[in-house]
């Protein structure tokens, strides 16, 4: 049970900090339309945090009947404890670093969604399917963008190629299983990796030679970026402890 | 058989009903468009404990379900149905095949196209001048289940229900 606790965390958090990540740009958009989008994104991987934040409640409530919510999961818990790929509290950057990010999780995301929803935890599977759907928009955004940005000016192919070279080595983590996953992720390189270079090709980028890959966000020993995304997403619940509006 | 004494409202106690009821429950985000039309009511069940209601999310950060869960109930009880209980069903995940023709039709008249069949060919109609010569502006919309497009003929821009 505990596996399946640890599990269901990992994917909530994971959805919770690229969607808090991606609201970050709410109003901030290099044009109209493309804010729409990024905050449709973030929109979407907060509802899916939901529904893995619900589940897990249930989960440990049943378990030790204690009486935690989707809320104190989500706004009061340490740095410690949060379970999320570590490419997602990666700072945003510029607007080549947030969609190359987006690129390279949804590409993961949909890979890692399309076996969960075959799993034998039916509510797993379920929000993985209902997911899926979400997650094929964010791969078509994301991707046109890498393709805009990589085959376009010097300008945006030096930005994006700088992306590149700073994101690459957060993405190796994906693929190196936690004693509590459920999935076999390592199976999922393969195909990540063929739509990348698909893409990449589209938008004249190449691979990135192998490079020393980071760890750690699965086990919850994370690089500086979340204590500051964390102090300023729970700082109300944190003040105010549970504080309606 | 129900007991008759979980309810206080004078209609018949029967899914028929509960349907007819719920069809007055407008989503919040598209009001033209009935919650029955847009087909999230996957079923309704009656028993000794009340009105039961499964509704499925549109998209999963949907922020409308909270309001239309509360919309649902405030509507049941105004017609004497106080026990109602919501339970969200996600699986099998919501697809805009089951919005009804009703739907379609309000939707267009609305001036929002309406998805076509998931099997079905995937012109996008203005609903204005009814071309077929349209673009899309953005895949991402005012509301997560629309999409932005303008028609090349009438120039009109307008949102798009997407197929999903």
């Amino acid at each position: 049970m505990s596996k399946l606790i640890d599990y269901t965390l990992h994917l909530a958090d994971t959805a919770l900090i690229i969607s808090h990540r991606n609201s970050e740009w709410c109003a901030h958009g290099p044009i109209l339309e493309q804010d729409i989008a990024i905050t449709n994104l973030s929109l979407d991987q907060l509802g899916q945090a939901r529904n893995f934040y619900q589940y897990a409640a249930t989960l440990i409530n049943q378990d030790n009947s204690s009486t935690v919510s989707e809320d104190s999961l989500a706004y009061l818990r340490g740095e410690r404890e949060f379970k999320n790929l570590l490419l997602t509290e990666l700072s945003n950057g510029d607007w080549a670093q947030t969609v190359l990010r987006q690129f390279f999780f949804s590409v993961y995301q949909y890979l890692l969604y399309e076996k969960l929803q075959h799993s034998n935890d039916e509510q797993l599977s379920a929000i993985a399917a209902k997911a899926l759907k979400e997650i094929t928009y964010h791969i078509k955004w994301s991707g046109e963008w890498v393709i805009r940005l990589g085959d376009g000016t010097a300008e945006s192919n030096h930005r994006i190629q700088k992306a590149i070279e700073f994101l690459w080595e957060y993405t190796g983590e994906f693929f190196i299983a936690a004693d509590y996953e459920l999935i076999d992720v390592a199976q999922l390189k393969e195909p990540w990796l063929k739509k990348v270079k698909e893409i990449f090709e589209e938008a004249t980028l190449e691979l990135p030679y192998p490079v020393y890959m980071h760890t750690g966000g699965k086990q919850s020993v994370h690089t500086e970026n979340l204590g500051f995304i964390l102090a300023e997403m729970q700082t109300l619940q944190r003040t105010y402890p549970g504080l309606e509006w | 058989m129900v007991n008759p004494s979980t309810y206080h409202q004078t209609l018949p106690a029967t899914k028929e009903t509960i349907l007819a009821i719920l069809e007055q429950v407008p989503d919040p985000e598209v009001p033209v468009l009935s919650i029955i039309d847009l087909g999230i009511v996957r079923d309704v069940s009656l028993s000794d404990d009340g009105v039961e209601v499964f509704v499925t999310p549109t998209y999963s950060g949907c922020p409308a379900t909270d309001a239309i869960n509360l919309d649902i109930r405030l509507k049941l009880i105004e017609q004497g149905f106080n026990k109602v209980k919501i339970t969200q069903r996600l699986s099998p995940a919501w697809t805009t095949d089951w919005m009804s023709e009703a739907g379609r039709q309000k939707l267009k008249e609305y001036g929002i196209a309406p998805p076509p069949k998931l099997s079905g060919a995937n012109e996008v109609e203005c609903p204005q001048c009814h071309s077929s010569n349209t673009k899309l502006l953005s895949q991402f919309g005012s509301t997560a289940c629309k999409a932005l497009y303008q028609c090349n003929d009438c120039k009109e821009p307008f949102d798009h229900f997407k197929c999903h």
